[in-house]
């Protein structure tokens, strides 16, 4: 038995969002009498952080502090239409459709400030504490929250914003079949290296370096979060997980957490991770969307690093141990790139 | 079938249900006892999302038969806050983003909380053991095991 360590690479672009009949998402916000917004979405948080990003674009738009919004993504019947939370495009898709919304109830509180102060809204600025008074004059000052009541209880005036951002359909050239299906595109490169067992065929991933660039990280801990949470599951796809094989019938292949496996704790890669911010620019504040394309540059890049360890070219994953020596046994043996 | 009553502890307080012939544990704490944080992934003893303590040791709730948990004391995820004061393992899980979905999360909680019980100061190797049993699907485990270990060095939040 030989241990044979190769190394792989692998770059790849991924399209934010899709394209099949345009792309739309709405937001909708207003403020409650006590000063404080909601934004009402209907793409879902499924921990990827949509509620915790949508809300800061919404108070830096808005101009409030961060605690003074809440996001409401509770019910997608009485809420304003989404596409949805995939295709990695919830960063940029609502994000942009909250800046909008936001802007527009932003100029209704301005407009309700600007006349409790009987001055003209366009000479008013926020502070993002809470405040907003006339450029150069702080003293000449009302609470966010004050010209909220002002808004509902004495100017009878809705503080209130919609958005929509809409991606087009792109219509397809009959000549050339060019299209524009996609806005902006998400990059990353990633290095991996694998140690693969020539006398069992196993492959462990044991480390991986990665640049991604995901326009501005607008919250760098859950980008993160998101990038390694991702490259695992990459790693899972690559080497790990599958409901093949199903010897001699469909009803023995794996179908639980027995036999349909993915790596362990014991089983993870060191992950080091670049993070690069090339601010887009039709993203919300620049940012695009690291969902899936954190998993996908690991794949190729395993099956690279697997065929510059043995020389086996695996492509169908994932990466089994049945593949690695099976082709070990079409080549006559492990030949490493390195010895070519 | 007649059901049978259950004298128990839970995290610590006295409590009686009824549990239905051949119920298991996770089913009667959700249903029976209000205890909503253990979670049922797999029914099967194969995630660990279920995971709780009988008499200190962690248990896959799934497995274990309602009836037999009789004047022995349960732990689960529910029990890890002291009043308004969350665990140290909790504050280190949000500090190392060790949650994203948070369906794995009261099951990892409570490994991880018998392990530091027993073992104050693990090995990562002793982490990593402890947490096995607990499939995640979103954070990639490095967090997790960062969050166990910063408590387990004192590193954490207080």
């Amino acid at each position: 038995m030989t241990l044979h360590k190769g190394r792989g690479f692998a770059a790849i672009n991924y399209p934010i969002g899709m394209n099949l009949g345009g792309d739309p998402s709405q937001a909708l916000v207003h403020s409650n009498p006590d000063g404080k917004f909601t934004v009402a979405l209907s793409a879902i948080d499924l921990g990827q952080g949509m509620k915790s990003v949508t809300r800061q674009i919404a108070a830096e738009t808005l101009g409030v502090p961060i605690a003074d919004v809440y996001v409401d993504t509770a019910d997608s019947d009485t809420g304003p239409h989404d596409m949805g939370s995939f295709a990695s495009r919830g960063t940029h898709r609502m994000g942009n459709a909250v800046i909008r919304a936001s802007e527009e109830a932003r100029q209704v509180m301005l407009e309700a400030a600007a006349e409790e102060l009987e001055v003209d809204a366009g000479d008013l600025v926020t502070d993002g504490q809470g405040n907003i008074h006339v450029r150069g004059a702080p003293s000449r000052t009302i609470t966010t929250m004050a010209a909220s009541q002002a808004a509902q209880f004495k100017q009878g005036r809705t503080i209130a914003g919609r958005g929509i951002f809409l991606v087009p359909l792109s219509d397809v050239d009959p000549e050339t079949g060019e299209m524009s299906p996609v806005t902006t595109f998400a990059h990353a490169a990633m290095l991996v290296t694998v140690e693969v067992d020539d006398e069992t065929g196993e492959v462990a991933v044991t480390d991986m370096q990665s640049a991604y660039e995901v326009g501005r990280a607008l919250n760098p801990k859950l980008v993160e979060q998101q990038l390694r949470g991702g490259a695992w599951m990459g790693m899972s796809h690559a080497a790990w997980e599958t409901t093949e094989p199903h010897y001699p019938a469909r009803d023995h292949r794996p179908e639980d957490f027995n036999t349909y496996l993915m790596p362990g704790p014991g089983d993870i890669a060191p992950h080091h991770i670049s993070i690069l911010e090339r601010p887009a620019e039709d993203g919300p504040y620049g940012g695009k969307g690291p969902g899936e394309m954190c998993a996908n540059p690991v794949l190729p890049a395993v099956v690279n690093a697997v065929y510059d360890a043995v020389g086996v070219r695996i492509d169908e994953l994932p990466v089994t141990p049945e593949k690695v020596l099976r082709g070990l046994q079409a080549n006559g043996g492990a030949k490493p790139r390195q010895a070519l | 079938m007649a059901k049978t009553p259950v004298n128990f502890t839970l995290n610590g307080s006295p409590r009686s249900a009824f549990a239905g012939p051949g119920q298991n544990l996770l089913d009667f704490l959700r249903r029976e006892v209000g205890d909503l944080t253990p979670k049922f992934g797999c029914g099967q003893g194969t995630c660990g999302a279920c995971t709780v303590t009988i008499d200190g040791a962690t248990h896959l709730s799934c497995l274990v038969l309602a009836e037999s948990v009789e004047g022995r004391a349960i732990g689960t995820a529910a029990g890890l806050p002291d009043g308004a004061t969350l665990d140290p393992l909790q504050e280190a899980f949000m500090d190392h983003f060790a949650a994203q979905c948070g369906y794995c999360t009261p099951g990892m909680l409570v490994s991880a909380r018998a392990l530091l019980d027993a073992n104050p100061r693990p090995s990562r190797d002793e982490v990593i053991e402890a947490i096995s049993g607990n499939l995640c699907r979103c954070t990639g485990y490095e967090p997790i095991i960062a969050a166990i270990l910063a408590v387990a060095e004192g590193r954490a939040r207080a």
